[in-house]
């Protein structure tokens, strides 16, 4: 476990010492200020819940360009062999590189604090809703970050996998969406499995236990078949 | 200190090492000599638990690559064939990396890791970016992390490829220094590499050992059979007649050009009969245009070995 750490420093480093990172987080600080003063303007509401709702979408895309390059980079250059014949398990790889693009995803939404900062200035904002918002924010970007990992561990192209990942992301919150009103226990379980529907509770304030179970294992499990995946390079 | 037994890898059309069983010993540097495909990079691979045998089993510092996995790869320490590194890092910070991840204590990480940087002779290049340095020096960087963590058993694949010479000659010191502490696995297809660094040679062609010895043995074996090469003017057959009845000599082939007839003459070791064609020549009326002692090299044995090979399966 000890060498999460060091797995994590390194990936950390190499993202802000590549144009990927400041990239990323200057896209995401455009689109989202772009959302908050639109729907700040449509709604004269001191809330973040409508423009966070179109962040979805935003972070949908620009996860998997943060996850891309994990494995797909080593798979392609070939740094993969060193990392796999040092003495880490591959579970302590798969975690220190999950650790590094949540904490990058994490300092890409930092800004967006400037929006309740001027939520704060103009009007009265609902803090418990902005608290509850970005614990699911938080945890969103665990399940779409080891979505994009698993992506990345089965190729060798940065491009496919990003591409790869957005697709997957966008699925998973459109098939919610889609099926939004519709009664019965297929259109619930499509829901269920969706993001969407889980999201929007915590941007409505709440904090479900349920919706956090759902986050939380959903992570848990594409992190267990990710460890899978890059440990089948060693079965026989 | 390893240990191979009858080992395989399959790739989906081919076996790409066939049933291969050797054995390292403490303290031994080992060549594996082989051309293009022979399988060396694949038993590394296996070796360095990168990827599994299909059958077969192999053990290093007693640990068994398939099953105890973690522990073998702490006793390793792996230079792979192209040597794979972080382009952005800085020398140092890599090394460092690896330290960390090799699970050097972290009181010994600068003593080990300035050691490594100083007998790998990168210390003008240590705060240089990796991406930027000429591949002589990446090779090097490769090794010292190889070296870092001061494993038992050192596995290097092709060590010295892409080098100048001088270059060339330095790692080799290196290795031939770090073969008094380690044990020691290396590949190449260059030969006089095998011939000063290696206690001992396994020849690898298509998968399989074709030869494993040491590389002394290796030649004197041939060596001592003297292959004499002549060249005559006179009447081939009978000339040949006449050298296959000398006492001691082994084989005699031969090709007519016309006038002149090229012949091989090989004999027996230790003896020497190039008095005895002198003068048998001369009694069947042949001029003897040329005649040199062609002792085999290790080239030449590796050459023999790898087409033979290739005959017998084409
Ligand atoms: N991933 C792979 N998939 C299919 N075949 C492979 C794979 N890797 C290697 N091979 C094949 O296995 C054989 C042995 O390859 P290997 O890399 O072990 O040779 P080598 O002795 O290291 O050769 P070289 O001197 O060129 O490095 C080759 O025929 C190669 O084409
Ligand atoms: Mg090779």
């Amino acid at each position: 476990m000890r060498c999460t750490g060091t797995i994590f420093q390194r990936e950390i480093s190499a993202y802000f010492l590549s144009p990927v990172a400041y990239v990323v987080i200057a896209v995401f600080m455009i689109f989202s200020g772009y959302f908050f003063s639109v729907m700040l303007g449509i709604t004269q509401e001191t809330t973040l819940r409508y423009s966070l709702a179109y962040t979805q979408f935003i972070l949908s895309i620009l996860t998997p360009v943060i996850t891309m390059r994990l494995f797909a980079e080593e798979n392609k250059t070939g740094t993969i062999e060193p990392l796999m014949t040092a003495p880490v398990t591959d579970f302590v790889v798969v975690f220190g590189k999950f650790l590094a693009a949540w904490a990058l995803y994490n300092v890409m939404i930092v800004p967006t604090a400037f929006y309740i900062i001027f939520l704060a200035w103009v009007g009265n904002p609902d803090y418990g809703a902005i608290i509850a918002s970005y614990i699911g924010l938080v945890l969103m970007g665990g399940l779409f970050i080891s979505i994009g990992l698993l992506v990345s561990a089965v190729t060798k192209n940065q491009i496919v996998a990003a591409v790869i990942g957005i697709v997957a992301l966008l699925i998973l919150l459109v098939i919610g969406l889609a099926s939004a009103g519709n009664e019965g226990w297929f259109y619930s379980s499509v829901r269920y499995i969706g993001t969407y529907d889980h999201w929007e509770t915590f941007t409505k304030g709440v904090v479900d236990t349920r919706d956090v179970i759902y986050y939380v294992s959903f992570t848990a499990l594409l992190l267990f078949v990710v460890v899978r995946i890059v440990e089948s390079r060693r079965w026989r | 200190m390893i240990k191979v037994e009858h080992l395989a890898k399959r790739y989906a059309e081919a076996y790409a090492v066939n049933d291969i069983s050797f054995e390292v010993k403490e303290g031994e540097i080992l060549g594996l000599l082989g051309p293009n495909g022979a399988g060396k990079t694949t038993t590394m691979r296996i070796l360095t638990c990168y990827m599994p045998a299909t059958s077969g089993t192999a053990t290093v510092a007693g640990f068994d690559v398939f099953k105890n996995s973690v522990d073998v790869r702490k006793n390793i320490g792996y230079l792979p064939e192209n040597v794979p590194l972080y382009p952005e890092m800085r020398v140092k910070e890599y090394l460092s990396f690896r330290a960390k991840l090799k699970r050097v204590p972290h009181r010994e990480r600068k003593t080990k890791i300035a050691d490594a940087v100083d007998r790998c002779r990168i210390v003008d290049v240590q705060n240089q970016i990796i991406g930027t340095l000429s591949k002589g020096y990446r090779q090097r960087v490769g090794l010292a992390d190889a070296l870092v963590h001061d494993p038992k058993i050192l596995i290097l694949d092709e060590p010295t490829i892409g080098l100048d010479p001088n270059q060339i000659r330095q790692v080799r010191q290196l290795i031939k220094e770090l073969g008094e502490k380690h044990t020691i696995l290396l590949s190449t297809h260059i030969l006089p590499e095998v011939e000063m660094l290696c206690g001992r040679v396994i020849i690898i062609n298509k998968g399989k050992i074709v030869a494993m010895d040491t590389p002394a043995n290796l030649e004197s074996q041939l060596k001592a059979d003297n292959h004499i090469a002549l060249e005559v003017r006179g009447n081939g057959e009978k000339i040949k007649n006449a050298l296959s009845g000398i006492k001691g000599v082994r084989r005699v082939t031969w090709r007519d050009k016309g006038e002149i007839a090229n012949f091989a003459v090989e004999s027996e070791k230790g003896t020497d009969v190039r008095e005895e064609i002198f003068s048998s020549v001369v009694k069947n009326n042949g001029i003897i245009r040329e005649m040199t002692l062609a002792p085999i090299t290790l080239e030449e044995v590796f050459h023999q070995i790898t087409t033979q090979e290739q005959e017998v399966t084409a």
